[in-house]
């Protein structure tokens, strides 16, 4: 994409020269004179221009679209259905959207492609809708159009939207709304027997309109409850099935006996119906059902999403040297798969060619790049840092780190035993109770009290109403979902229903510390660096994904892209007269830095790399490229202390670590140097964990020395160091008590398996936030302790909620046992007590 | 009286009506996308399909 819109851009640019300092586009710091910072975003502006859709930029509410950027290249076709009338249909995640105006640009573009029928952009689930006449690779186009306007997409698998989608919701708004038309009539009926009947006010109501408004009442309320009673029933059956008992259980007897009850008394001609309760509590229930299962609902549809934004293709060398972009799922052992620099590894297997060193932080926590060369295994989820490799796909045998893993979790899974939630404990103790002092209310009556079965039956559903669970069962619902909804608006997924009771009972949090307590990315080492050096390696860097390339600009923020400037994956960023990637790349031979330097200077525009080789296949990874020697030299052999812009002594790790180097054509070569940095908020976040009371600990893969370090620098002072994956279990279970476990990597996952409750933040590898009962978003660690404080307020709003309806039940039910409770009195009491509890529950919000 | 069997056949053919076209809704898929619904609202032109 950015290399076709080169000419387009320059063009824009040279013909407007308004001294701009801000991209028209993107709105990020363009170069002075200027009106875009790149390429790509000339032609994203020149496109939408030409479409007649520049109003778009006066939409923008909210940021301006990201920067277009060369993306991973999918093999779309894969993804398309075909439907009956020909046309084909493709289902896309947009990362990038920031407001209405960007669906309303992209619907727009796609609006005025021929071929498109549909192309619908849903923003709730990030999600694009595309359906078009003709062949399948009119999909590669049509995402082409959108990708060069700034938005990543990535494919959904049809077969995988298929089992994952999710009919309960329709059907509980289904049985939500049933429930709520036959509340509101039934109520109707109800509220003029009640005003109009001999024990009301207006004492004028004959018998025979009685029993009419009481026959319509069944009427409604018969079909209604049986329908939107399911839920509830099936639960019910299903725990009593397994001999346990939860919430549902009461609630399902409460409606279907006092529907039962209600129904004897009309066609008995009596006077009392309960109907309207009995609909009105499920209408109630239900709308803390579907709250409930829309909130976890949209956390869970978001952790999906951002896990499938993560997914990329790898490339698949086939036998006869050809290169395809395949997805990891076809892949098979035995097949040769190339990793260019920056690239994550998709599968585990052993490298072939080529030598590099390789991120190895998701996978076993240590913090320094670990050097391969051709024999050495490979993990799926480690990255890349040098040289391409080229890697030969194994199955993941016994043995090995994964398979261990993979162990490890399944018994800690099938160990972890089932927890029972508050409200289910609640109903173990409540439920018998309710029916004991019901059928006791019957007997008394009937036995003592000298009332006939109809009239003791009366006063026992009376009991029943008042007990039935309404306001009990929003009780804990209610608080989880406030709470749940309040945490996604700061970042943090609550993945599992039970998640905050148990965060509320922890004693202990036990952290990682490559990618949980330091930042996922590396960092520039170093103050000393030279501010103009860095400026202009800042400038090549924003061409490049690199995870370096990416510390560069965190480094030194809004600085403009370097004009004309072109990637060369795999090895570095060349621009006009400067060069920026790994040593050999600019230059800076294993001879010293004399010879480097003249070595630069006799190098052609593009070093090392044939201008036919980059447009190959929009791959993007040359396979001719020899690796070798370059990715030798990237570390030790450079005399550092000559050029070194990094102002600490040299350690004896030094040379591991990753480097860049930045050539100039007037400058002596510079090399930065990158490290971990512990996140920005580690410390006060230990702090505040321990100041609520609780044991910081942290267990880590990585070497005695950097763990001591980062332990320093938080103030942890219980750590291990150098643990396994097994290591790290039997401490944990050695440590006994309630733990919090936040770890990222793969190594990281028995442990999250294992704890009483676990967290990883969203750059963890994917096992582990599918282990996790909750992923948190964002740069900082703060997210632990929020999650904590909110979980424990959460529980004291829970158990308030549930001292309330007691209250409530403690109140009433001597009432109705004495008889003295009619049908209007138990609605106005089942109403009052709901709200109650639903008001208070709001009071998680703050 | 007979005036209330009118009543009440209207009220709930009238709130059944409701209910049919809340379902309606339901099924064709207009509740799947708030966000964007709520946004939609301010484009003054349609896109062409």
């Amino acid at each position: 994409m950015t290399v076709l819109a080169l000419d387009a851009g320059e063009a824009v640019a040279a013909g407007a020269g308004a001294a701009e300092a801000v991209c028209e586009h993107c709105g990020l710091p363009a170069a002075s004179g200027r009106r875009f910072c790149c390429s790509g975003c000339a032609a994203a502006f020149e496109t939408i221009q030409s479409l007649g859709l520049g109003s778009f930029y006066e939409r923008c509410i909210a940021e301006r679209p990201p920067r277009p950027e060369r993306s991973d290249h999918y093999d779309l076709t894969r993804f398309i259905t075909a439907r009956a009338d020909g046309t084909k249909e493709l289902i896309l995640a947009i990362d990038g959207l920031r407001c209405g105006a960007c669906v309303w640009l992209i619907e727009s573009v796609l609006g005025r492609e021929p071929s498109v029928q549909t192309g619908r952009v849903n923003m709730t689930s990030r999600r694009l809708k595309l359906v078009w006449h003709g062949p399948a690779d009119e999909a590669d186009r049509l995402a082409g159009r959108i990708e060069a306007l700034g938005y990543r997409l990535v494919p959904f698998d049809p077969a995988a939207l298929a089992a994952a989608r999710d009919d309960t919701d329709r059907a509980l708004i289904r049985a939500l709304a049933v429930a709520g038309f036959a509340a509101i009539n039934v109520m109707l009926m109800s509220i003029g027997v009640w005003a109009g009947d001999a024990s009301g006010l207006l004492n004028d109501m004959g018998p025979a309109t009685r029993e009419l408004l009481q026959y319509v009442s069944a009427l409604i309320a018969l079909p209604a409850v049986a329908y939107a009673g399911q839920p509830f029933f099936r639960s019910a059956v299903a725990v009593l099935r397994h001999g346990r008992t939860n919430m549902d259980v009461p609630v399902s007897i409460g409606a279907v006996l006092v529907t039962g009850i209600s129904l004897a008394q009309t066609l008995s001609h009596g006077r009392h119906t309960y109907f309207e309760a009995a609909v009105m509590l499920l209408f109630f229930l239900l709308i803390g059902r579907v709250l409930d299962h829309r909130a976890r609902g949209h956390v869970r549809a978001t952790a999906e999403l951002l896990l499938t934004l993560r997914t990329s293709d790898v490339t698949v060398l086939a036998p006869d040297g050809t290169v395809a972009r395949r997805s990891v799922r076809v892949l098979s052992p035995g097949d040769r798969v190339l990793v260019g620099m920056g690239e994550r590894i998709g599968a585990d297997g052993v490298v072939e060619s080529g030598a590099s060193s390789v991120d190895t932080s998701l996978v076993t926590g240590e913090s320094l790049p670990v050097t391969v060369a051709a024999g050495a295994a490979v993990f799926a989820g480690t990255m890349n840092l040098g040289a391409p490799l080229t890697v030969r796909v194994t199955a993941a045998e016994d043995g090995t780190l994964l398979a261990e893993c993979a162990r490890l979790i399944e018994a800690s899974e099938a160990r972890r035993s089932r927890f029972v939630v508050l409200a289910d404990r609640v109903a173990r103790r409540y439920a018998p109770a309710v029916h004991l002092t019901a059928a006791a209310t019957f007997v008394g009556w009937y036995v003592w009290g000298g009332a006939t079965v109809a009239q003791a039956l009366l006063t026992a559903s009376a009991v029943l109403i008042i007990t039935c669970p309404c306001a009990l069962a929003l009780a804990v619902p209610a608080v989880q979902v406030i709470a749940t909804s309040r945490l996604f608006r700061s970042g943090i997924l609550l993945k599992s229903g039970t998640a905050l009771e148990r965060l509320a009972a922890i004693d202990t949090v036990v952290f990682d510390k490559t990618g949980t307590l330091t930042e996922p990315s590396l960092a520039l080492v170093g103050d000393g660096v030279d501010a103009l050096a860095l400026r202009d390696a800042a400038s090549l860097a924003a061409h490049s994904r690199h995870p370096l390339a990416r510390a560069l600009i965190a480094a030194c923020p809004n600085v403009p892209a370097a004009d004309q400037a072109e990637e060369h994956p795999g090895l570095g960023v060349a621009a006009d007269g400067m060069w920026l990637g790994s040593a050999a790349f600019v230059g800076v031979g294993s001879g010293g830095v004399g010879e480097g330097r003249e070595r630069v200077l006799a190098l052609p525009r593009h070093p090392r790399v044939e201008p036919g080789d980059l447009c190959q296949d929009g791959a993007g990874i040359d396979p001719r490229v020899e690796p070798g020697d370059d990715a030798g030299r990237v570390g030790g052999r450079v005399p550092p202390s000559a050029i070194c812009a990094d102002n600490e002594a040299p350690r004896p790790d030094f040379s591991d670590r990753p480097e860049l180097w930045l050539s100039r054509l007037d400058a002596a070569p510079v090399r930065f140097t990158f490290a971990e940095r512990p996140r920005f908020d580690a410390a006060e976040t230990i702090a505040r964990l321990r100041a609520m009371g609780l044991r910081v600990r942290l267990l880590s893969g990585d070497r005695a020395g950097s763990v001591a370090r980062v332990a320093a620098a938080v103030g942890i002072d219980d750590w291990r160091a150098e643990c396994s994956p097994v290591d790290k279990v039997a401490l944990l279970r050695q440590m006994g008590g309630r733990v919090l476990m936040v770890g990222d990597g793969l190594n990281d996952g028995p442990c999250l398996a294992e704890a009483y409750v676990s967290a990883s933040p969203a750059t963890a590898a994917d096992i582990s936030q599918t282990l996790a009962d909750a992923v948190f978003q964002g740069a900082g660690l703060g997210a632990i302790a929020d999650l904590v404080a909110t979980a424990r307020r959460a529980r004291g709003l829970m158990r308030g909620n549930i001292a309330l309806s007691v209250v409530y039940n403690l109140l009433m039910v001597p009432l109705a046992v004495a008889g003295m409770v009619t049908p209007w009195l138990a609605a106005a009491a089942m109403s009052a007590s709901s709200l109650l509890v639903i008001g208070n529950s709001f009071r998680a919000r703050a | 009286m007979t005036v209330i069997l009118w009543l009440i056949g209207a009220s709930l053919l009238l709130g059944g009506c409701g209910l049919a076209v809340f379902l309606w809704s339901l099924r064709t898929g207009q509740y799947d996308d708030l966000d964007g619904a709520a946004n939609r609202i301010l484009f003054d032109q349609d896109p062409k399909r």
